[in-house]
């Protein structure tokens, strides 16, 4: 079962539970708790739009203008966008979906986050959430029919008011015409609003695109280029208070004592109280005036923990776990003949080892929550709205639409956002609960440190991935036996009904498990259970799975002395278009085979699909004073339609240089005795300025609907750089972060 | 109470002497587009200018800065330098998330005030210490140059 077919499995499952608020409470609660005066409109235009909202359709909430789309008066024309935009440009690729059936005029569109909501969840899913790089595939239909019924209903009103047949108005840059009569979209909107709502619609043709397919500018890009954009950290509230918690040094050790009196004689700090945290431990939240007071007050605290009965994760020891349980029988997968590996002429014995890895995104994860008793409101950088928001609700003791959730701009997020238990949510949830429990209220602000962060947990798991491969002279091969033992990410979560079957997490084995080469290839897996929270890291399964067969594919190149070019193309059959056309274009692009490079450069390549999407990489690199350097990145993109070649290129610029991070040294999360060994940016390595190769994104032409761009990029930039060092060395490179064998 | 300049205006904070100047700017003067990271000058996310040199904020504490002059995103755009970096970085589609534009900003409108063609080593020293996640540097690198070509 695909990602896509999982997730819809669970949003049905979801649309049945207390969560789901129907379209017509939903718009009362809006009404009622005020979100309308905050900008968020119920109607279709501003004014008086809910009576257009109200209006008998059979639309469903996600199909309604009513949710999505205001014009006000002078015609600004605001998107509601139902995502979350932690940086991957949603908030201007969903807008431009509407602005192209509408005939907006661009510069008058705007985008604005919706909070959690029936109309918000995704088309397709069922759930409001941000993932699996669906943002623009899965509302692609629903967003441009969105702004093709609003175009018609302005095209209505202004038939109405010209006394001429639809049919014989044009529409161009937010202006109704009719022969020499003409009115705007502003002046046309209170109108408009009045008009039925057109449940079918015919949609552009591609070739007829104004704004899909233009280089365009994000909308934010002014506020975010002069400090005015507001994140979740910058969200305040009259009196609120600042909240630190002491986590526990093991996941799930308990508070044994505490001793506060130096943190409570801090001025500023206004109460220290013992908080539930996550996976069932305590911890000690200290509520202050301003960061700097709670931070000072939680240095002051004298903590005991009691982490008896509590597992402590030892990276070593998993390793060395990890390994013989890849030498191990495990769950089948995939089946195939592998009788043949012993008796090959050829045969490679891989092993390959991946760390844990934080996400580790600029804004430390943050919330402001208040609770007066009965109602909650949220503000949060949260990627699964309507599942936070039922957490949230079930930490508090009230029904899901108690609970007002606020989607805000993410500074990053990477997945860590989109945590099935809602951790740091819940976390604040419990902090508020303890805080009026002691008798006081009021809004507070949890602000995680990135010490905070790192420690935290909900990595990317560690993996350890075995292959033995049989093949002859000439690279064919003969049978392929692959194992792959990692933490399932979804077991114990609500997930675990949809996305684990037969015991096998589905997103451990992508990327192997339906490889696009032809070849008997039998998988078998280990999900053992380890006390580290774990989580989906951009790309997901990809982040290992794409570096272990790319580069496994490139060795049988090397060692039968194939171009691993041509290697590959003979190993995907002729339905693998997209793939072929990718790498054809990278290579053709980057000078593949024609260009000579500098001594001691070497060229590599790797090309993996994930999301829909396939990226190939031909990357140029060295090895300078014992460490791999990357100097040149050529992508070949084949995500189909590309709404913004600004935000492709971005996406792909974005994603490359976080996979490059994986390789470098200090790319790892390790732990000892249970306490995890990285705190911040000096020992958790990053990317920065001086690692960034040049890198030229290319994309193949198409009509077909857009498939997922914000991870595609990551997966196969690791062993396209580890392909060239290996062609350099001789030798493989089978680890995450890279490691020359002499270094 | 510590003194000292905000863009231009004096303010007073009542705080800790030993507060990080981000902490007063964020929490005391409601100033917000200085952002916070990693708290250890680790990543830059928190950079201004202390009488125009970049200085990681976080970890810059008040006490060190009375009688001083801070600037910060929100002014950085009052003098050229600054106004042609911001400018280059809208033109370049720059940000991504975001979140560290400020730091990267202020550490870039330095590097441009006292070297009007910076090369891709002086571009390399000057932001190393300024982390983007969402990985925007090839863009930095060509907002720049930009700049520095609007001001040429």
């Amino acid at each position: 079962m695909s990602y896509e077919q999982l997730m819809t499995r669970l949003g049905s499952a979801r649309e049945q539970s207390p969560s789901g608020l129907d379209r017509r409470s939903f718009l009362k609660l809006g009404a009622a708790s005020g979100v309308a005066s905050s900008g968020f409109a119920l109607g279709l235009f501003s004014g008086s739009g809910a009576a257009a909202a109200e209006a008998g359709t059979a639309l469903k909430a996600s199909q309604n203008p009513a949710a999505f789309i205001t014009i006000d008066k002078a015609g600004i024309v605001t998107v509601m966008v139902n995502r979350l935009d932690f940086g991957q440009g949603v908030i201007t690729g969903l807008p431009m979906l509407v602005a192209e059936e509408l005939d907006a005029d661009w510069s008058k569109v705007r985008g604005e986050l919706a909070p959690a909501g029936e109309a918000y969840k995704d088309p397709g899913f069922g759930i409001q959430m941000t993932g699996g790089s669906s943002a623009v595939h899965n509302s692609w239909q629903q967003y441009r029919e969105l702004g093709a019924r609003t175009r018609a209903m302005l095209v209505a009103a202004a038939a109405q008011r010209f006394g001429v047949e639809p049919s014989a108005c044009k529409v161009a840059n937010g202006v109704v015409s009719a022969g020499a009569k003409h009115a705007t979209f502003g002046e046309l909107a209170g109108d408009a609003m009045k008009q039925p709502v057109p449940e079918k619609v015919v949609l552009k043709d591609a070739k007829n695109f104004k704004i899909i397919g233009k280089k365009t500018t994000r909308l934010d890009a002014v506020a975010k280029s002069s400090g005015r954009q507001n994140f979740g950290m910058d969200s305040r509230a009259e009196g609120m208070k600042t909240v630190l918690i002491a986590h526990p040094p093991v996941f799930g050790g308990k508070v044994a004592a505490v001793d506060s009196a130096k943190a409570k004689a801090v001025e500023g700090v206004v109460d220290v109280l013992e908080v539930k945290v996550d996976r069932g431990g305590t911890g000690v939240a200290v509520i202050a005036d301003g960061y700097w007071p709670a931070k000072m007050g939680r240095d002051a605290l004298q903590v005991l923990w009691n982490t008896d009965g509590v597992e402590k994760a030892d990276s070593d020891k998993l390793l060395a776990q990890y390994r013989e349980l890849a030498g191990k029988p495990g769950i089948k997968v995939r089946e195939a003949d592998t009788s043949k590996i012993a008796g090959a002429p050829k045969k490679i014995t891989a092993e390959y080892t991946f760390p844990y890895l934080a996400h580790a995104p600029m804004e430390p994860l943050n919330c402001l929550i208040d609770f007066d008793g009965t109602s909650c409101k949220v503000t949060a950088g949260s990627q699964f709205q309507t599942i936070d928001q039922a957490n949230i609700a079930a930490t508090l003791g009230v029904a899901p639409d108690k609970v007002q959730l606020t989607t805000a701009m993410a500074g990053g997020g990477f997945g860590r956002r989109a945590v099935p238990s809602s951790d740091y949510l819940v976390e604040a949830a419990q902090v508020m609960k303890a805080w009026r429990a002691s008798g006081k209220s009021g809004p507070l602000k949890i602000i995680w440190s990135r010490e905070d962060d790192i420690r935290g947990g909900y990595y990317r798991p560690m993996h350890v991935h075995r292959a033995e491969i049989g093949f002859d002279e000439q690279g064919k091969v003969l049978g392929w036996k692959h194992t792959i033992v990692g933490q399932s990410i979804l077991m114990g979560t609500p997930f675990e009904q949809f996305m684990v079957k037969n015991g096998v997490d589905s997103v451990m084995i992508e990327g192997v498990a339906d490889t696009p080469y032809d070849v008997p290839l039998a998988l078998e897996i280990h999900h053992p259970k380890v006390n580290v929270p774990v989580l989906w890291w951009r790309s997901v399964g990809h982040s290992h799975t794409g570096f272990v067969m790319e580069t496994l594919v490139d060795e049988i190149a090397r060692t039968t002395g194939k171009d691993p070019v041509e290697y590959r193309r003979s190993l995907l059959s002729e339905k693998h278009t997209r793939h072929r056309a990718a790498l054809d274009l990278a290579v053709a692009k980057s000078g593949y085979g024609k260009k000579t490079l500098p001594a001691g450069h070497a060229f590599g390549v790797a090309v993996h699909e994930s999301f829909n999407s396939v990226v190939a990489y031909v990357v140029e690199a060295s090895v300078k004073d014992g460490q791999p350097v990357l100097h040149k990145v050529t992508a070949g993109v084949h995500c189909n339609t590309v709404v913004n070649p600004l935000s492709v290129e971005a996406q792909v610029q974005g994603a490359a240089l976080m996979a490059l991070g994986t390789t470098l040294p200090g790319a790892a999360i390790t732990l000892k005795d249970g306490v995890v060994q990285q705190s911040n940016f000096g020992d958790y390595t990053v990317a920065r300025m001086p690692q960034m190769p040049a890198i030229e994104v290319y994309t193949v032409p198409s009509t077909e609907p857009p498939t997922g761009m914000g991870e595609p990029g990551v997966p196969p930039l690791a062993p396209a750089f580890a392909n060239a060092i290996a062609k350099l060395t001789g030798s493989p490179m089978r680890e995450l972060p890279l490691r020359l064998s002499n270094a | 109470m510590t003194t000292f300049t905000v863009n231009g205006k004096t303010v007073n904070v009542d705080a800790d002497p030993s507060t990080p100047v981000l902490w007063a700017l964020r929490d005391h003067l409601q100033l917000t587009g200085t952002k916070f990271g990693c708290g250890a000058a680790l990543c830059g996310a928190c950079t201004v200018h202390l009488n125009g040199a970049p200085v990681r904020s976080c970890i810059t504490p008040i006490s060190a800065v009375a009688g001083q002059k801070i600037t910060t995103i929100e002014s950085v755009a009052d003098d050229k330098v600054g106004k042609a970096v911001q400018a280059a970085w809208v033109r370049n589609d720059v940000a991504q998330c975001g979140y560290c534009q400020s730091g990267q900003i202020m550490s870039a409108t330095a590097l441009l005030r006292g070297n009007k063609k910076p090369t891709d080593a002086d571009i390399d020293g000057a932001m190393a210490g300024n982390i983007c996640r969402c990985g925007t540097y090839a863009r930095i690198r060509i907002a720049i140059k930009d700049a520095a070509k609007s001001l040429a």
